[in-house]
């Protein structure tokens, strides 16, 4: 690892005022960031440990409202019995991110601030149509996720929580990279008062989309068989070593399936 | 630098490192505890593995500064002077290791996960659990037996597989 200065946030305030150097960068669970940083894919001269902000930590559910602070390990999500009532399909989510001890360190806002093109969360809060609270307002996830590891916030801005309301039905299902456990594919829907909403993970050659096509379907018959006569487009999809446009767009139509199966329960 | 001070094995240790310094190399380096391995270095592999505050922990992703103000435990943690934890002897009594590099990442990833599961265990649920631990000499086979051998002497209990 080449030479870092690190500081430990004390709170929000605190923190905001030590990302104020311009090459700082924000550290939550790390699982990302270091790992990155070992291979100088990131190269920050200052990290701010946000892991130590209680603030930051913990899950919320209040009738079909969910907070999940941003601090909030994968291992918390999956295993918060109030959050598995409300919306099991985001608990299941986290119970795939990488293995055990990488789920005991990442955490939501980590991942999302990150948003990683493969990552699952993003996901789950674009079919949820979550909002994304941050220490200096509240981005709808809409508009949040703006391109591969880009998002709408603005340097030194951090995320304190994400909002969900709890939709009637979700699922998630994801065709992971057997090394990295990344999604090669994953897919979540929701359906809810406003009507159904897919979001894509692992496939999109701008990172996490949401599939007109899906919905479209979806909308009129939430089954496994309607998504399953979807035939998805390969254009705008990523080939890599992994699998080809074409593969992943078949696999969003057996995701989908999946996730609606799951959904449906 | 940092000063960091932790409590390691039931031992509170203090000292000044690099900011820079990883939770894994801090163990092995400052304080000779170098049962606790590194493998791949890119979290992965899991023969880093350490318990911080109670939660199984890639100790190669993390840095000796986050950890400061915690409570660590590494494989020599774990007996109790000549006597093995369930866990190791489960191992010995398994036949669970063939090089051994591998091991004080998989038993420590093994006390978590029986923690995790005072239900019991089963055959599936430790190949699950096991993600994020690579052995490439047993085939994990003797691996999971011993787990689960561990599993049923801790608490009596184990799922029918």
């Amino acid at each position: 690892m080449y030479s870092v200065n690190y500081h430990r946030a004390s709170s929000v305030a605190d923190a905001a005022k030590l990302l104020a150097s311009e090459d700082a960068k924000a550290l939550s669970g790390g699982m990302t960031l270091i790992p990155a940083m070992k291979t100088r894919l990131a190269a920050p001269s200052d990290l701010v440990d946000l892991g130590h902000i209680a603030d930051l930590k913990g899950i919320t559910v209040s009738g079909k409202t969910v907070t999940i602070g941003a601090a909030t390990t994968h291992a918390e999500v999956a295993n918060n019995a109030a959050l598995k009532q409300a919306v099991p399909a985001v608990a299941h989510l986290a119970s795939l991110i990488g293995d055990p001890h990488v789920r005991h360190k990442g955490t939501i806002g980590g991942s999302v601030a990150n948003n990683d093109p493969a990552a699952d969360y993003p996901a789950a809060l674009l079919a949820l149509g979550a909002t994304i609270v941050t220490n200096k307002r509240s981005v709808a996830a809409d508009e949040f996720f703006t391109g591969l590891f880009e998002t709408a916030l603005e340097d030194g801005e951090i995320i304190t929580s994400v909002s969900i309301t709890a939709p009637d039905r979700a699922g998630y299902e994801k065709f992971r990279n057997p090394a990295s456990r990344y999604a090669i594919v994953g897919v979540f829907v929701a359906k809810g008062p406003n009507g159904v909403r897919v979001a894509v993970t692992g496939a999109g050659d701008e990172g996490v989309f949401r599939s007109s096509e899906l919905e479209s379907a979806l909308g009129g018959s939430f089954t496994p068989e309607a998504a399953a006569g979807v035939k998805v487009s390969a254009d705008n999809l990523m080939s890599d070593m992994h699998a080809s446009a074409e593969y992943r767009a078949s696999l969003i139509t057996v995701m989908a399936k999946r996730a609606v199966t799951q959904a449906n329960g | 630098m940092s000063d960091v001070s932790l409590v390691v094995n039931g031992k509170r240790v203090s000292a000044a490192v690099e900011d820079r310094t990883l939770l894994v190399h801090f163990l092995r380096e400052n304080l000779g505890l170098t049962g606790t391995h590194v493998g791949c270095d890119t979290s992965q592999c899991g023969a880093c593995v350490v318990h911080v505050d109670g939660k199984a922990v890639k100790s190669c992703t993390m840095l000796a500064a986050q950890a400061s103000g915690s409570t660590v435990t590494t494989i020599e943690g774990l007996a109790e002077g000549a006597d093995l934890h369930p866990v190791q002897a489960a191992f010995k009594e398994n036949h669970g290791l063939q090089c051994g590099f591998c091991t004080p990442g998989m038993i420590m990833a093994a006390t978590d996960m029986i923690a995790r599961h005072p239900e019991g265990l089963d055959e599936a649920t430790v190949r699950d659990e096991l993600e994020g631990n690579i052995c490439r000499c047993t085939g994990y086979h003797n691996i999971v037996k011993a787990i689960l051998a561990a599993s049923q002497a801790m608490s009596g209990k184990s799922k029918a597989a």
